[in-house]
């Protein structure tokens, strides 16, 4: 297998203060990673720096073997580095059709695009029946779910999402993981960084413990859940 | 399209084109210049619209690009440097650099957002000012702050629209040929503002506005995006520019201030960001209005038998506490754009 993605040593930096300190961290291609952590580990500010939103303080990545730091957002996108930001970031007063449309945007092919459409609305069935609803009038579910769909519009090659479960019920939390489940069963190359380890874990080939910017353990998802201390921190199980 | 919407479009296209006739012989020739300066505000709005109500970029000093505008065409037609080029070339060329300008507000404002950007376009409406008000050293451009005077009448080809023309013996003043030069462009603003809305960048626009983080992550090349919206939006004050300095004859910098930049605003937001016919309608009442309330020291003397407070003090009372009780009954402006409607009454 080909690493798809090669970061190294990446330094993120808000003004005095260093949000990721030198992490290094591998995808292959067709594989599922995740990145699991505290909320302010850094986890965030790392997939951020990767979609171009914001600039690396040091440090760098390859992505299919190129170099895409000189490379802005709007040109990573159609190379298929696609990104589902955190808290989802719709388009509130677009329909949930314009909000997918846009997920394309960038895309000449605008023949291929029914058919895109089609493949969304496969993965949430929800979404075709409210195609032509405004996307602030649907639930936080529903909002996640669009979310996703329209990075799918992009034809990803490696998908990073961002806290998918963060604020929905556990049911919702449940059906948004299935959906990701299908999408990487399709080969999509997966990137996702969560606070639910349990759910993370258990669709992932690997996974990253990240702390204080840094990364503080790698190994395969499921070493990771026999991980006393990743039991102990991320999955809720005092007794270890 | 229904019947009853055709008829209404047909009964609005006949009020447009009666309306300076009938105001002419209402109420004179006075009020149909109120009228032709109502469709210059209603252009300066539909511009500003782009850039506040489309892709949601706070500007203060949209002012500048009406200067702009209106330079272009003082400086090319009048003595000042002896040049009388015609319309048809000013027109474009004002608008082409205003559009000029507004890349060049837009280049440095791009990482800004609300009050930041607010605060830098207002800066930038300031600086054109003071440029114009000082360009008269050490090589006299602009004539400074006594401006520049004698500037050659609007016509279109064959027709001096200074001229009165008479038509089955129906008058045809100065002020309504103007009224109607004003009214084409009106049209072609709101046509192209239309195409503008419902076209891909349209949309895309309207991502920046809601979530520009989100919309940059999605492949939208913000940057260029914002740059157009703030050069389309200038072009719409640049032709209002030239219009204006044709139809006044007299520019000077006094007509830039912010207060103007501010009053476009007000018609866009008190009409209702991001429609078109809202915008309109906003600018229409916000520029007539003041000059309605002109008519309280005859109120006064009429309801009192003597005028208790100066009317010229008491018209921008009035005129402030309708903003405010507009404002407050209608949040969301007199015609807002659907979507916007529906956000204000759903947190009520």
């Amino acid at each position: 297998m080909n690493p798809l993605l090669e970061v190294r040593n990446l330094c993120v930096r808000y003004g005095g203060i260093t949000a990721v300190d030198g992490v290094d961290l591998d995808v292959m291609e067709g594989e599922r990673v995740t990145l699991i952590g505290a909320n302010g580990a850094g986890k965030s500010s790392t997939l951020k720096a990767l979609a171009g939103l914001v600039a690396p303080a040091g440090g760098g990545f390859t992505y299919g073997g190129q170099d895409l730091q000189s490379i802005p957002p709007w040109q990573r996108v159609s190379r298929g580095l696609a990104l589902v930001p955190e808290g989802r970031g719709v388009f509130n007063r677009l329909t949930i059709e314009e909000n997918l449309l846009m997920g394309a945007y960038h895309r000449k092919d605008s023949s291929a695009l029914p058919g895109e459409l089609d493949h969304v609305y496969g993965l949430f069935a929800r979404l075709h029946e409210r195609r032509h609803q405004q996307a602030g009038t649907l639930s936080g579910g529903e909002q996640q779910m669009l979310a996703i769909g329209r990075a799918l519009m992009s034809r990803p090659r490696l998908l990073m999402l961002d806290e998918p479960s963060m604020g929905l019920a556990p049911l919702m939390v449940e059906k948004i993981f299935e959906v990701i489940r299908k999408i990487a069963a399709e080969g999509v190359t997966l990137l996702l960084v969560e606070q639910n380890a349990r759910l993370a874990l258990a669709l992932s080939d690997r996974a990253y413990v990240m702390e204080s910017g840094r990364i503080v353990l790698v190994d395969t998802a499921a070493a990771c859940m026999e991980n006393p201390m990743v039991r102990a921190a991320y999955l809720g199980d005092g007794g270890g | 399209m229904n019947a009853r919407s055709r008829f209404i479009n047909w009964g609005a296209a006949v009020l447009v084109l009666a309306l300076p006739f009938a105001t002419h012989a209402l109420l004179g020739q006075g009020w149909v210049r109120i009228l032709d300066f109502a469709l210059l505000y209603v252009l300066l709005a539909l511009g500003l619209n782009i850039v506040v109500g489309y892709a949601g970029l706070l500007d203060l000093g949209y002012v500048a690009f009406f200067a702009v505008g209106a330079y272009c065409y003082a400086l090319f037609a009048s003595p000042q440097f002896d040049l009388h080029w015609p319309l048809w070339v000013l027109l474009p060329m004002g608008a082409l650099l205003a559009a000029c300008f507004g890349v060049l507000l837009g280049t440095p404002t791009l990482g800004l957002r609300g009050d930041y950007l607010a605060i830098v376009t207002l800066g930038f409406g300031e600086i054109i000012r003071i440029f114009l008000n000082n360009l008269n050293a050490p090589v006299n451009i602009t004539n400074g702050p006594q401006g520049v005077s004698l500037i050659d009448p609007l016509h279109v080809g064959p027709w001096f629209l200074e001229k009165t023309y008479h038509v089955g013996g129906i008058e045809i003043p100065l002020v309504i040929n103007i009224y109607f030069l004003f009214l084409v462009a009106v049209g072609l603003a709101i046509r192209l503002s239309q195409r503008l809305e419902g076209s891909r960048i349209g949309r895309a626009w309207a991502a920046i506005r809601e979530d520009e983080l989100a919309a940059a992550s999605m492949g939208l090349n913000t940057r260029n995006l914002k740059l157009l919206a703030f050069a389309m939006g200038a072009t719409f004050g640049g032709v209002s520019g030239g219009l204006f300095a044709g139809f006044q004859g007299f520019v000077s910098p006094e007509s830039f201030t912010l207060q103007e930049s501010v009053m476009i605003l007000c018609m866009v937001v008190l009409g209702g960001m991001g429609n078109i016919a809202g915008v309109v309608l906003g600018a229409v009442l916000l520029s007539v209005l003041p000059e309605a309330l002109r008519g309280l020291g005859g109120l006064q003397e009429f309801l009192f038998g003597k005028v208790w407070v100066d009317p010229s003090n008491l018209r921008l009372l009035v005129f402030g506490i309708a903003l405010v009780l507009m404002m407050l009954l209608r949040p969301e402006g007199l015609l807002p754009a659907r979507a916007r409607q529906r956000e204000f009454h759903e947190s009520q």
